[in-house]
């Protein structure tokens, strides 16, 4: 009797008791994920109907509030910049040797094309900051084992107001991703490769995007250089440092 | 016994004016309502070919699949080459090249700043060559506002609502934000040369037109275009000769597995057209049967209550000897009389009212505020052919028979009945 008590009720209490929380798995995540700065340089392969072409930029962010984009390549965006303040978006073309601002709707455009889009792009946003997360099961993903986490916005301005997350239970890094809109269709799928340790965070170098309203293969996003909490000279978020 | 009986309508008008007015009423109603349907519905379809559709449109498969979105993604490539071959298969049509396009118009302040913004809808045309047909095409000659024509490829016309907008006028630059045909951002600086009223409310809330090199360099598409438009030699549209020159066409070029070659659609078969032309066919023909059916009873009616009126001075003639079926037939010829009179009096006051209407227009702008179809604002009546003679169908027919239906009573009265019904 005592050890059909103890299966019954005492293992899956144990079970359960070292099962995080999805707040909990939200701040780990964000830990590995989020920073208060970062300077990247990296390559964006965008796979499009007729061809594929690859763009390189050198971003710099701090926070979610600023963030700094050039395009390095190829020829006909070298020298476009962005820059991202709160909510407002400027882009610097030297084509047109103007600084343009973005704003409402069009910063959910393709950005050059890619299955991002400037939000996208521009979102640095820690996860526990926009949604609550419940586990909704566990599952294999390029052989780890994951947590299923479904997140909903805490506020109606979240971009996307449902996502799924399959969260590796050891390292606490996002492998797929499922972005949706309130109706509940689904908008953008999200794979994370190359978890790389980087200091003390586990980090993705490669993640392919796809944009499930639009035709092609989807957009590869990989990292060749990355730096975490470096001080970043306040010139770089002004507009004076667009041209 | 015409000039007899046109001196008896003359002089006795109570047995001809009302008649006649009522003809001619019904005449003028229909010939105004036919004009008028004729030239909306022409109007529309004329519209269409002209800033969308042609009379036959070339694309690439998956541009057509698509091409509510403008995908110039999927866009022509190799274009020359493309028209030089059409141009050889189909020596009569007149061919153009556009590009469609939409994206952000930006206009700046003084410091070059963004001062105002505004979602864009584009079309490229050829604006600068000597020979080029396209700005009578867009009927756009006359809806010059301010400015004048593009003389360069960096020039653009924008309808005049639009530039208000977005505080431009000839001479301001604006920057165009969009992107390439291979997903690429594209900026690029053009001028104001001209603002228009389209008369389109789509086309007015957020109109432009560029030349098509300038857009060409803009959207990277050297050589390529969204759609090739086709015209028929006689600039109108006609679907046998379209299916002819679209089943050639598509057996020739078209490639059903390859989603980048070239296929043909005729104007018919566009996007909402398919639905209005049976709209036209079915019911509009259904429209202008209803209500000549009832201009027909309501004449018919006048020529019923007309015999009948006359039932005294029917009983008169017969008195005096005369034949009932000369009675009958003098008076069908009268009916014919009033007819032709009430429907030439009719025909020329709804040829009149048609000819203010194809003139003036109506303006229906304020009920079409945020239509998306390429409806004109101000629709115009037509006169065809068909309209001279239209509404002599109700005019004449209507009031003979009705003359006929009610003149059978003369054959069912006796003669030993008629004094005494005249005393009574």
């Amino acid at each position: 009797m005592k050890r059909l008590f103890f299966i019954l009720f005492i293992i899956p209490s144990i079970i359960w008791a070292q099962q995080p929380t999805g707040k909990t798995i939200l701040e780990k995540i964000d830990k590995n994920m989020a920073a208060k700065s970062t300077i990247t340089t990296s390559k964006m392969i965008i796979r499009g109907a007729r061809q594929t072409r690859t763009i390189e930029v050198k971003s710099w962010g701090e926070g979610d509030e600023k963030s700094f984009t050039e395009y390095l390549a190829p020829a006909r965006e070298k020298g476009t910049k962005m820059l991202k303040l709160e909510d407002e978006l400027w882009i610097y073309s030297p084509s047109s040797d103007r600084i343009i601002k973005i704003s409402g709707h069009m910063l959910r455009q393709s950005l050059m094309g890619s299955d991002l889009s400037y939000e996208d792009m521009m979102d640095n946003t820690e996860l526990l900051e926009d949604y609550d997360a419940g586990v909704i099961g566990s599952e294999t993903v390029d052989g780890k084992n994951c947590w299923i986490l479904e997140l909903r916005a805490k506020t109606a301005e979240v971009n996307y107001q449902m996502r799924k997350i399959w969260v590796d239970k050891s390292r606490y890094i996002p492998l797929k991703e499922e972005l949706y809109a309130k109706s509940g269709k689904l908008l953008k799928r999200m794979e994370l490769f190359d978890v790389t340790k980087i200091g003390n965070r586990w980090y993705p170098k490669k993640m392919i995007f796809k944009d499930m309203l639009k035709k092609g293969a989807g957009t590869e996003f990989i990292i060749d250089e990355i730096e975490f909490d470096k001080k970043i000279d306040a010139y770089i978020f002004t507009k004076a440092s667009l041209k | 016994m015409i000039r007899f009986l046109f001196k008896g309508l003359l002089r006795d008008k109570t047995r001809s004016l009302m008649p006649i007015l009522i003809v001619a009423a019904g005449v003028a109603l229909t010939v105004l309502m036919y004009c008028y349907m004729t030239g909306v519905l022409g109007e529309m379809i004329e519209t269409t070919a002209n800033y969308s559709a042609g009379h036959v449109k070339i694309m690439t498969h998956a541009y057509k699949k698509n091409k509510a979105q403008v995908p110039n993604d999927l866009a022509l490539l190799n274009v020359n080459e493309l028209i030089s071959k059409v141009q050889k298969d189909y020596p009569t049509l007149k061919i153009v090249k556009r590009i469609n396009f939409g994206g952000l118009l930006d206009s700046p302040d003084e410091t070059g700043e963004t001062k105002k913004q505004g979602i864009v809808a584009g079309i490229s045309i050829d604006l600068l060559s000597k020979n080029s047909k396209e700005l009578d095409r867009l009927n756009i000659r006359d809806a010059l506002r301010k400015g004048r024509f593009p003389e360069k490829s960096n020039e653009v016309l924008l309808s005049d609502q639009f530039a208000d907008k977005l505080e431009l006028g000839p001479g301001s630059k604006v920057t165009l934000i969009t992107s390439t045909m291979y997903g690429a951002m594209s900026i690029q600086n053009f001028v104001v040369a001209g603002t228009i009223d389209f008369g389109m409310e789509m086309m007015d809330r957020s109109g432009m037109i560029a030349d098509i090199t300038g857009i060409q360099d803009a959207l990277d598409m050297k050589n390529a275009c969204s759609e090739i438009l086709c015209f028929l030699e006689s600039h109108t549209y006609d679907d046998l000769e379209a299916i002819d020159i679209e089943q050639s066409f598509n057996a020739k070029y078209s490639d059903i597995n390859d989603e980048f070659s070239p296929v043909m659609s005729r104007l018919k078969n566009e996007s909402m057209m398919s639905g209005y032309f049976d709209y036209i066919d079915n019911f509009v023909g259904i429209l202008i049967f209803i209500f000549l059916f009832a201009m027909s009873i309501v004449l018919w009616n006048t020529g019923l209550i007309g015999g009948l009126r006359r039932y005294g001075e029917v009983g008169v003639r017969l008195a005096i000897g005369e034949e009932k079926g000369h009675i009958y037939r003098s008076m069908i010829m009268e009916s014919i009389l009033i007819g032709i009179v009430g429907s030439v009096i009719g025909t020329i006051i709804g040829l009149g009212f048609s000819y203010w209407i194809q003139e003036v227009g109506i303006n229906i702008g304020g009920m079409i505020k945020d239509s998306k179809m390429m409806v004109p604002t101000v629709f115009r009546a037509k006169i065809t052919d068909t309209a001279y003679y239209i509404g002599f169908v109700p005019g004449l027919f209507s009031v003979v028979l009705g003359t006929m239906l009610s003149g059978i009573g003369i054959y069912k009265r006796k003669t030993a009945q008629l004094f005494k019904e005249l005393d009574t």
